[in-house]
């Protein structure tokens, strides 16, 4: 045991060597960067960050505010929605272009060019098709139908539904493409298989072609969950948090508290919170997930 | 905006022929049409002294406090910058980041010329000078449509009670009451107005000043919050969200009034309307003329090079000089920060502020009083009672207890 140790930690030698850059720099930045901000929390500090100590006073102010409140409630509507619809959309569409159409190339294409467009490309496009002078609600009043009221934008029950709205456009094309690589990844002969017994394609692709994707959706859920507690950039270019603080999001409160309140303390008592929350999500699925790994060998 | 930057940086490099020019990066927020006027006259009178301003205009006050913020923590200083008077600067200044300028102060006697004295005050941390105020602005006037009212078929009203009365006359002929972005600072902005104007004195000093929160939460506020209500309900229609759009439904006439700062009065001198004919305005809503003393002010981050150090100094000689305190203010629709300058070109409304500036019917600016932290608090409250009509007055003003109990 004791000589085959130190060939473990110098085999690949050069590899590790060259790896060393990026490790000191994710340690650094990332958790030395995290401390930093967990520790400046429980401080004052205004525009500047200044060591005096506070204690829990930012916490106990961050969870009274009713803003703070506001944005934790819209972040859950919209992942909740965001992470069920995209998958539903995502995979539907896959399926279908799955099915050996023509011209799959360019239907793909049309499909994912939302996601090379920016969130604020994407906030201000919808904007003005949500906007009821010149977008949908107009058009439709043009039709003829003069009593047609669609304004999700301006109402603030469901302004976090038209902000979905445009995340969906924006982000279905990516969950599709991803879905797609797991698709054609399924073996032929699975489904040959599955013919020869008769079971109907819907059931084929539920209890069979799914769970053989597990790895695909993982990956794909991985990145849509982490574009939904940043989001941010769509919120400002679409909706500015209006109207009133409808549509506020906790990385909004977070920038608005450090760099237009000058208040430092308080956005970083913000972002430990969201960092925690995070946490509570990711470090449960990961030992589920990977803990095991070795068993399975 | 860098686009812009560089076109204007490249008129003045045209304008300034001279060979030794420094370069000076000025910031500021000023990019609507009657601000980038007047921001031209300091840039132009700073290139005749064979400078070059290199203008770096960031649209929206918000977004540039904190671009300019984050360029002089992070070590990048720009050669001077704007912010309004009060107290966004306190930490930059204890944390050594600018320049102090006492020593150009007294050499140009700003203590003698800058009236009130208020504003210098605003600049002064432990007896030190660091900023040169430039023009004084007020936020208590209510900028009136004459078309609008024609249109209704009603008087143009001369104060705040016939201003809401009015409002049903104007919805009927298809107008908007009143005009008001929906952008936090304005809506908040139009609150403090409504304290200052429809109460006495005493009670804007001391909800904003002295933090009282008996005040505050008290039977004279409450009708304030009453007003406010009227003002959202009047405000209904109103989907723009910038300042100056809001102020062109009302040069168009298709919006009774505004309640805005003066600045407004530069965007009516782009639109070539002329005051007391096509717009009238009413200082202190008409109720109470009283005058808050705010305004911009340019710092000066410290710098190394000797050679932009020397064209800070030249630039802050300059913009309390008597010629471009005019010129500037003229365009821009503010007061002067001199008592000694002569307006005679100014127009109706400016010489009533004016009057009001010389009889010392002035109040501190809310930037002067209460920290940004605490101005984002208000902000974020308003932004939701004005768009939220479910809000009661009584929930807003419990809420303006709790800001006003908490703020330093």
């Amino acid at each position: 045991m004791a000589t085959e140790r130190p060939n473990q930690l110098f085999r690949n030698k050069s590899s590790k060597i060259a790896a060393i850059p990026m490790i000191v720099t994710a340690l650094f930045v990332f958790v030395g960067g995290t401390i930093w901000t967990v520790v400046y929390s429980f401080t004052k500090s205004g525009l500047l960050p200044r060591l005096n100590w506070v204690g829990l006073d930012q916490y106990e102010r961050l969870w009274a505010t009713r803003k703070w409140l506001v944005a934790i409630e819209n972040l859950v509507i919209y992942g909740i929605c965001m992470l069920v619809l995209v998958f539903v959309i995502g995979f539907i569409l896959a399926a279908l272009i799955d099915q050996k159409i023509r011209f799959e190339n360019t239907v793909r294409t049309i499909i994912l060019y939302p996601y090379a467009l920016s969130f604020v490309v994407t906030g201000l496009v919808w904007q003005w098709i949500l906007n009821p002078e010149f977008g949908v609600e107009s058009i439709v009043r043009a039709w003829g139908w003069e009593s047609f009221s669609f304004d999700p934008l301006y109402n603030a029950d469901i302004a976090i539904y038209g902000v979905l709205i445009a995340g969906l456009w924006q982000g279905s094309g990516l969950v599709m493409v991803l879905m797609l690589a797991g698709l054609r990844g399924i073996d032929q002969e699975v489904w040959k298989a599955a013919r020869v017994d008769g079971i109907p394609t819907w059931k084929t692709y539920i209890f069979i072609v799914i769970p053989m994707m597990r790895p695909v959706f993982i990956t794909t859920l991985v990145l849509v969950v982490t574009g939904i507690v940043k989001l941010y950039d769509l919120i400002v270019a679409q909706t500015g948090g209006g109207p009133g603080i409808s549509t506020e999001v906790p990385a909004k409160y977070v920038y608005d508290m450090m760099f237009q309140a000058n208040n430092l303390g308080q956005g970083f008592a913000a972002s430990t919170m969201m960092l925690v929350t995070v946490a509570l999500i990711v470090i449960p699925w990961a030992i589920l997930e990977f803990g095991g790994s070795k068993n399975r060998g | 905006m860098s686009l812009t930057a560089k076109l204007l940086a490249a008129t003045a490099f045209v304008a300034a022929s001279s060979a030794s020019a420094t370069e000076l990066e000025v910031m500021h927020w000023w990019t609507s049409g009657g601000e980038a006027a007047a921001v031209n006259e300091f840039a132009e009178a700073f290139n005749a002294t064979g400078n070059t301003w290199v203008d770096a205009a960031i649209a929206g006050g918000d977004g540039a406090r904190a671009v300019m913020v984050s360029r002089l923590t992070g070590g990048d200083p720009m050669g001077a910058f704007q912010f309004n008077h009060g107290r966004q600067a306190e930490e930059l200044i204890e944390a050594g980041l600018l320049r102090d300028i006492t020593d150009i102060a007294e050499a140009e006697g700003w203590k003698d010329i800058v009236n009130p004295s208020s504003l210098l005050d605003s600049c002064t941390v432990d007896g030190r000078i660091y900023c040169a105020p430039v023009n004084i602005h007020s936020w208590q006037w209510l900028w009136l449509s004459h078309k609008a009212y024609e249109d209704a078929g009603v008087a143009v009203p001369t104060n705040w009670a016939e201003f809401v009365s009015a409002a049903s006359a104007l919805e009927d002929a298809g107008k908007i009451p009143m005009a008001m972005g929906q952008q936090g600072w304005q809506q908040a902005g139009a609150f403090s107005v409504l304290i200052a104007s429809l109460l006495p004195s005493e009670v804007y000093n001391s909800v904003y000043g002295d933090k009282d929160t008996d005040v505050a939460g008290g039977a004279e506020m409450a009708t304030v919050f009453q007003a406010a209500a009227d003002a959202r309900k009047m405000a209904t229609k109103s989907t723009v969200q910038n300042w100056n759009d809001a102020t062109a439904l009302v040069i168009k006439g298709e919006a009774g009034g505004q309640i805005m700062g003066d600045w407004a009065q530069g965007e009516m001198a782009v639109a070539e309307v002329s005051a007391g004919e096509d717009y009238s305005c009413l200082p202190g809503l008409g109720t109470n003329p009283r005058l808050s003393t705010g305004g911009d002010a340019f710092y000066f981050p410290v710098l190394d090079d000797e050679a932009q150090t020397a064209a800070q100094t030249e630039l802050a000689k300059l913009m309390l000089a008597p010629e471009t305190q005019v010129n500037f203010n003229l365009k821009k629709g503010s007061l002067p920060v001199r008592g000694d300058v002569d307006l005679a070109t100014a127009n109706d409304c400016m010489s009533k502020g004016l009057a009001l500036l010389k009889a010392g019917a002035l109040l501190p600016d809310v930037n002067q009083l209460i920290t940004p932290d605490t101005n984002e608090q208000l902000k974020t409250l308003f932004t939701e009672f004005f768009a939220d009509p479910t809000m009661t007055p009584e929930a807003a003003q419990e809420e303006f207890v709790k800001i006003i109990g908490s703020a330093d």
